[in-house]
This record gives C-alpha cells, structure tokens and sequence, in this order.
C-alpha cells in the first residue's frame, strides 16, 4: 500500500472512514486498516484533530503563547524541563525554539485569571526557568492551515462544460 | 441583410463545436454533477497572484511589446530548456493570448488554400475550424485505442501528400490523455526530416504527465527547424482565465506569426506576463503538488471506470480519462444526453473531439475526490439500469 498517499489523505480529511480510503486507494479495508494501525503504532500517525474556531461559540476561552527562558541541565539539557511543561492539560503545545527564549508554550485556558495562575504558580516554579513572556491571542485568522472568519476563496466558477 | 448568405465561406464551413451542445444541455440542470470541463480545479497559485497584483500597485497597466516583454520571453526560453533540453532565445518566442492564439497563428501564418494540415484524432477541437478558416484542408488520422491512442510514423507517412504544410502533434493529449514515447518521435522525426512540412506541437499538458517524462519533438536532431513548439500556463499553472501561452520556433516562422499578432492582438495582457514571470521562476512545487493530486484521481478513475465494465485505458497524461463506452450498445452522444438526462452527470461525447472519438467519452479528472466518487456512484447506476439494453 502507497503509505504516504495514506497520510496524505488522512491529512486532508482525518475523518475519511476506511471505507473511502479503501476505495480511493485501491486497497482491502483490511489492509488500510492494517495500515493504519502500523502508522499509529510507530507514533506517525500521532492524532486525528479538529479546528475549532471558539470564538464564535458562546464558551469562555483564552488563548496564549508563552516564551519561556530556562537553562539547560547537565546530562539531559532542556529534555526533563520539556517533560515537566508538556505535563500540563492546559498546554496544547510545546516546542524548543533558537531565538530570545528557548521554549514557546501554546496554552488553552478559560480566563486571563487562569493564564497567570499557570504562568504564576506552575510554569515559573519549575527548576531551571528563568523568566517567562506571556502573549495573549487577541484574534485567530489562520490555524493548522485553515483561515477563519476571512474572505473566502470561490469554491468552483468554471464553466459546466469547455475543451 | 441575410448574414447567412454574407458571412464568408470559410468561416460557414468551419466545424462547430460538438462540445457547445453539451453545454446548452448541462445549464438548464442546475443540479447537474460535470466532469465535462478543460481546466483544473486548483485555484492559481497565491505567489503568482501576488506577482499580478503587485504589478498593478506598481503601475504596469499599458501595453507590452508585441512579442511579450522581454524578461518574460527569456524566461520562457530558460523553462523549455531546463524542462525539455531545448534553446531558444527570445527572439524566437512569442507570448500569446493563451495556446489557442499560437496555434491560430502558426497555422494561419503558413497555410494558403488548398494546404493540408494532418490531424491526429481525437485532439483539442481548434486544430481543424482553423485549418478551415484558413482554407486549409484538415487531413483526420485516427489515433486507435489498440495502440493506446498514439499516432503512429506510419499513418502519418501514409497521410502525408505534397499539399501537406503542417502536422500537429498535440500530446499529451486531450482529450484521451495519451503521451507519444520518445521511439514513436524518433520515428515521426525521421518520417520528417527532408519535407517542408512544419510539426506544430502543441504541447500545453507537458507538465501534467505520469510516470514517464516528458520529450519535445523539438529536440530530435533535425527537428528544431521544422517545429513550431506551443506551450502556455493554463494547464501547468492553473491559470485558465489570464489568457497567456507561447510559441517558440525558428526565427523567420515567429515573425511571420508576429506580424499577425501585431494586427489582431497587439500584445498579450500585460499583468498575465507580470504574474506569468513569477510562475516560471518560483513555482516548480506548486505544479508538482497539482500534479501529485491528479496522478491519485487518475488512477481511481481508471480503477473504477474499468470495474463498472467500462474499458478504459490508463492515460499517460493530461486530466482527462476516455473510456470505451462501445459495451453499453450506445453511440457516444446517446450515451452522453441519456447520462445527463438521467442521472444528471455531464461528461463530453468523444466524437466532439473528432469522428475517431466514436465510442468513447471524455471524463476530466479535474475535480476532488468527493466529487469524482459521487459522479462515479451515479455512472454505475446507469450502467446497472441500461445492462442488456
């Protein structure tokens, strides 16, 4: 099976049954399926997530980036630091970044109150960070590649029939 | 005044197109589910956009030079050479509304009444109107579904006569998607070095191949002088709507085309050439991802029309599949109106791409997937209801 046509897919449409990925790849549902199971196991296949753009429901939420100064340890560098933040429900992502502050912390919370309580009581504590930027989101236009509340693109305005 | 005694002669005989029918037909079914169209899906790419639009906040709103503007035309030449292993420099070139307008203009700038213009069919449905316009004599020569629907030395030997001026070669090819193999050029080369006859090799899918690569005849030995290379960025760029393609060819041949372009053109449009720049020189990644999501519809198209019983030959390229229709008892065009009448899905007659296209059906693959699937859903269903018929 053409496993990379597979992810390709799965990234277009994480909700294609295999039903359709079958059908579209020429392949037995089992061997998607197997397929599929393989890319989970070895951790390629890492989640199946929706884009939520929260701000036109009715349910309080905060979005806020967070930069995050801290010193590298002896033997396992920024690693065991990297493990504690990532612990957090709250922190939807984590990466270790070149630049000012060496990691950069995505954080889902309900109010402001709860960011800084984060930052304040769980984030700054921990052993090796020196000092913490937090940046609120005030406006999302695009997310994991999706534009939100933009202009849209025309969908299709070809003619029926052409040569 | 009866126009229909005054409009010219030439003009009365050009062949109407067999594919405006089944446009007429499609738009009164608003709900009706087309595969029938020629252009991509995609939308074109952001940084050519962005290229056109930053040369209109910059100004350049006024006419080109007739030919096209120079950085442009050199970088057609750089293309053709780094794709195709060709060189022209950009005297040799000319920037055109679209490929159809250097096809008119090749033909239009060599043939005199009586010239035969050999056409491999089924093919693009201009080749022939304008070879009548012209008062050319189009020469058919069918392209059989046995030899995968490539034209063979051999035809084209038999067909050749001393009024033949030009034969078109337009491959890959729409609307069967067959590409020739570099042994069928050699061959062809060979069949044409010595003639005055002229190649015109339309060449517009060249980008949108599968599997193979891609050989322009114009780089067989002996070839160059003899061949009048159209491309364009319809296809590859997925720019359909800004009008522009090109011709290179030998220098005396490109001014002659010129002279005509200077009189009913003047020049391509100028924020076309602006964005046509960009898509040239930074979009080699773009066209690659287009041509990675076509290769996975074309393969399920072929998987699936050949399952529902429709033989269907694997193309090699362009966005079109062409399945032998010949096992439902109907006629192309019957088979065709009943598909729309009944399950209200428009696909094109192959006979609107020339009588060999009898049998046959053009299917673009120029949609997403969900569409193609639904589309397909509802050809099976036909089949189902006409079995035994």
């Amino acid at each position: 099976m053409d496993t990379m046509q597979l992810l390709n897919l799965l990234a277009d449409d994480p909700r294609a049954t295999v039903r359709d990925l079958a059908d579209i790849l020429g392949e037995s549902e089992e061997n998607v399926e197997k397929g599929m199971n393989e890319l989970e196991q070895k951790k390629i296949l890492c989640g199946y997530h929706t884009v939520i753009n929260w701000d036109k429901t009715n349910i309080e939420h905060v979005d806020a980036f967070i930069g995050v100064s801290a010193k590298p340890e002896r033997d396992t560098g920024y690693d065991r630091i990297a493990e504690r933040i990532a612990k957090f429900p709250e922190v939807a992502s984590l990466y270790l970044l070149s630049g000012t502050s060496e990691f950069m912390v995505s954080l889902n919370a309900k109010t402001m109150r709860e960011v800084a309580d984060f930052v304040g009581s769980k984030l700054a504590p921990i052993e090796g960070v020196t000092s913490t930027v937090t940046m609120f989101v005030l406006r999302k236009y695009k997310v994991n590649g999706v534009t939100m509340d933009m202009k849209e693109e025309l969908k299709d305005d070809r003619m029926i029939v052409s040569a | 005044m009866d126009y229909e005694t005054l409009i010219s002669e030439n003009t009365r005989k050009m062949r109407p197109s067999g594919i405006r029918k089944f446009f007429d037909l499609a738009a009164e079914m608003p709900e009706c589910i087309s595969l029938g169209v020629g252009e991509p899906d995609f939308p074109t790419p952001w940084d050519i956009r962005d290229a056109a639009i930053h040369s209109l906040e910059i100004g350049h709103t006024k006419y080109t030079a007739n030919s096209g503007l120079k950085e442009l035309r050199t970088g057609i030449g750089e293309y053709v050479g780094r794709k195709y292993g060709l060189s022209y420099n950009e005297e040799e070139i000319i920037v055109t509304v679209g490929g159809s307008e250097a096809i008119d203009l090749a033909i239009r700038a060599l043939i005199e009444p009586g010239d035969e213009v050999i056409i491999p069919e089924p093919c693009y449905v201009s080749y022939d109107p304008i070879t009548t316009l012209t008062g050319g004599v189009p020469v058919p020569v069918p392209c059989l579904e046995e030899n995968e629907f490539r034209i063979t030395a051999e035809q084209i030997r038999a067909a050749l006569t001393p009024r033949t001026k030009i034969l078109v070669l337009g491959f890959p090819n729409n609307p069967t998607g067959a590409a020739l193999r570099h042994e069928d050029l050699e061959a062809i080369a060979e069949v044409l070095r010595g003639t005055n006859v002229t190649v015109l090799s339309d060449e517009i899918y060249a980008e949108l191949v599968y599997g193979i690569k891609h050989e322009s005849i114009a780089a067989f030995e002996g070839m160059r002088e003899r061949t009048v290379l159209v491309g364009g960025f319809s296809k590859t760029f997925s720019m359909t709507g800004w009008r522009l393609g090109y011709a290179c060819g030998p220098l005396v041949l490109i001014k002659a085309m010129l002279k005509i372009h200077q009189s009913c053109i003047m020049a391509a449009p100028t924020t076309s050439q602006y964005a046509a720049i960009t898509a040239l020189r930074d979009c080699d990644d773009d066209v690659e991802e287009m041509r990675k999501q076509y290769d996975l519809r074309r393969k399920y198209c072929v998987r699936k029309l050949n399952e529902m019983g429709l033989k269907t030959f694997e193309p090699k390229g362009a966005f079109y599949v062409f399945p032998n229709i010949t096992s439902s008892g109907m006629s192309s065009e019957e088979f065709c109106e009943k598909l729309l009448q009944e399950k209200h899905v428009a696909i094109v007659p192959g006979t609107a791409f020339g009588a060999a296209g009898e049998g046959f059906a053009r299917i673009s693959y120029a949609y997403s997937l969900d569409h193609l699937r639904e589309a397909f859903k509802r050809i099976r269903e036909f089949l189902e209801e006409h079995k035994g018929e």
